[in-house]
């Protein structure tokens, strides 16, 4: 029995096909998931998760939110899901310099949303990083 | 009787409308191109995490979270989603009709989003708590301040549920005007299609899953709630926000269309007047010149 994937962010469906496993950074550290899991909540933490497909690993970088995991289906709704391949060193680096920057002229104007939300978007910026980096000395 | 001057006149003004109102047309059909497009692309997340949570609600031990029961109050809160601007057809008149012949229990107040429905609301002399600036095209991390807002009002419990009012896209001509049920927890309709139907088909009471939850169920419905309220209440934006688009395109299209035969009526009219004020000339010279012979 192959094991339903489906991965939506607020902007597409960015994956839906069937797979071997996936393993997924969850509340309480990385969760490999294999057809027919037991029936399972959790959140999902910013990280990288890797699919197995017919012997070849997709890896993904991914922002927080929701897994629900049925026997037959995974289901991953995610504020990013970013393909490794389509990762841009350069823009992420760059972005990640403009938020930490922002980070420090809002930390005397004391806004506690605006510094969830930077603090959000460094670690999305730096889970893109370090996926790309692992990718180049494997 | 108008005189060839008064139509002159008129055509050229007539013909200056047109002109705006075509220019105004081409806007709004690009912005609508692109409001429609994120309207359809977020639909599928914002159904899937309505389905999956009120599946869990179903599932969930009474009481494991407020946002899944009703406040103990009996005031109903409504956050209105309307325009900046004018000129979109009825578009907001409806929502307003909907909204008041929608029968809320309770004393009800209003929150707004859209100078349209503050004005609307005001004038209809309702309760209204607080209105909201939303930009266009609108930011997820303005949506934030919104449903802090709402949360922090339903958490107190002074609210019995949180109500959204908003135009649901269907296609560049129709929009439906739609009163949804955010809080508690409730399964709501974007896009004209009942995401609720679906799961009732799929997941009967009786044959839901034991989940687990990893940590807690808790821990978990408390990072995932407000995230759902956040992004539910966005995507109904960007419902209203591609209905406003395409109602302004639609509007600005028949208003051109007006024009256009209006203008047509008014140089036939004009060549008319023109023709007989020749044939009159002509019959007074031929008189003047038989008289003299």
């Amino acid at each position: 029995m192959p094991l339903k994937l489906e991965i939506v962010t607020p902007e597409a469906r960015i994956f839906s096909d069937e797979v071997d496993s996936v393993v997924l950074p969850g509340a309480e550290g990385e969760i490999g998931i294999l057809p027919a899991h037991a029936p399972l909540v959790t959140t999902l933490q910013v990280g990288e998760l890797r699919i197995t497909k017919g012997g070849k690993t997709t890896e993904m970088a991914v922002g927080e939110g929701l897994v629900e995991v049925t026997g037959a289906y995974a289901r991953i709704l995610t504020d990013m899901a970013i393909d490794a391949d389509q990762i841009d060193e350069k823009a992420v680096e760059q972005a990640l310099e403009r938020a930490k920057h922002s980070l420090e002229s809002i930390k005397h104007g004391e806004k506690q949303e605006d510094v969830a939300a930077v603090m959000a978007m460094i670690q999305r910026n730096t889970a893109q990083l370090q996926l790309k980096k692992k990718r180049r000395t494997v | 009787m108008p005189s060839t001057r008064d139509i002159r006149r008129r055509i050229k003004s007539v013909k200056n409308t047109a002109q705006i109102t075509k220019a105004m047309q081409l806007v709004a059909a690009a912005k609508m191109k692109k409001a429609q497009d994120q309207a359809s692309n977020g639909r599928s997340y914002a159904e899937l995490m309505n389905k999956i949570l009120v599946a869990l609600k179903e599932s969930a031990e009474e009481g494991i979270h407020p946002y899944f029961s009703e406040g103990k109050g009996n005031k109903t809160l409504v956050l209105v989603i309307a325009t900046d601007k004018g000129l979109c057809g009825a578009l907001n008149t409806n929502l307003l009709k909907k909204v008041v012949s929608t029968n809320l229990e309770g004393e009800v107040e209003f929150v707004t989003i859209g100078r349209k429905a503050a004005q609307g609301l005001a004038r209809l002399r309702k309760t209204l708590i607080a209105d909201f600036p939303i930009k266009d095209p609108v930011k997820f991390a303005e949506v934030h301040s919104v449903g802090k807002f709402i949360q922090d009002k339903f958490r107190s419990g002074e609210y019995k549920s949180v109500y959204v009012a908003f135009n649901n896209f269907i296609n560049t001509v129709t929009t439906i005007p739609s009163v949804e049920q955010i809080l508690p927890v409730n399964p709501v309709t974007l896009g004209g299609k009942r995401s609720f139907d679906e799961t009732s088909k799929e997941v009967d009471a009786s044959e839901l899953p034991q989940y687990t939850f990893e940590p807690g169920a808790a821990t978990v419905f408390e990072t995932v709630l407000p995230q759902y309220v956040n992004g539910t209440i966005y995507q109904m934006i960007l419902e209203a926000r591609a209905s406003e688009h395409s109602s302004r395109m639609v509007a600005m299209k028949n208003a051109t269309d007006n024009a256009k035969q209006m203008l047509k009526d008014l140089s036939l009219e004009y060549n008319k007047l023109r023709q007989a004020a020749i044939t009159n000339e002509l019959l007074e010279i031929t008189t003047a010149k038989m008289a003299l012979e």
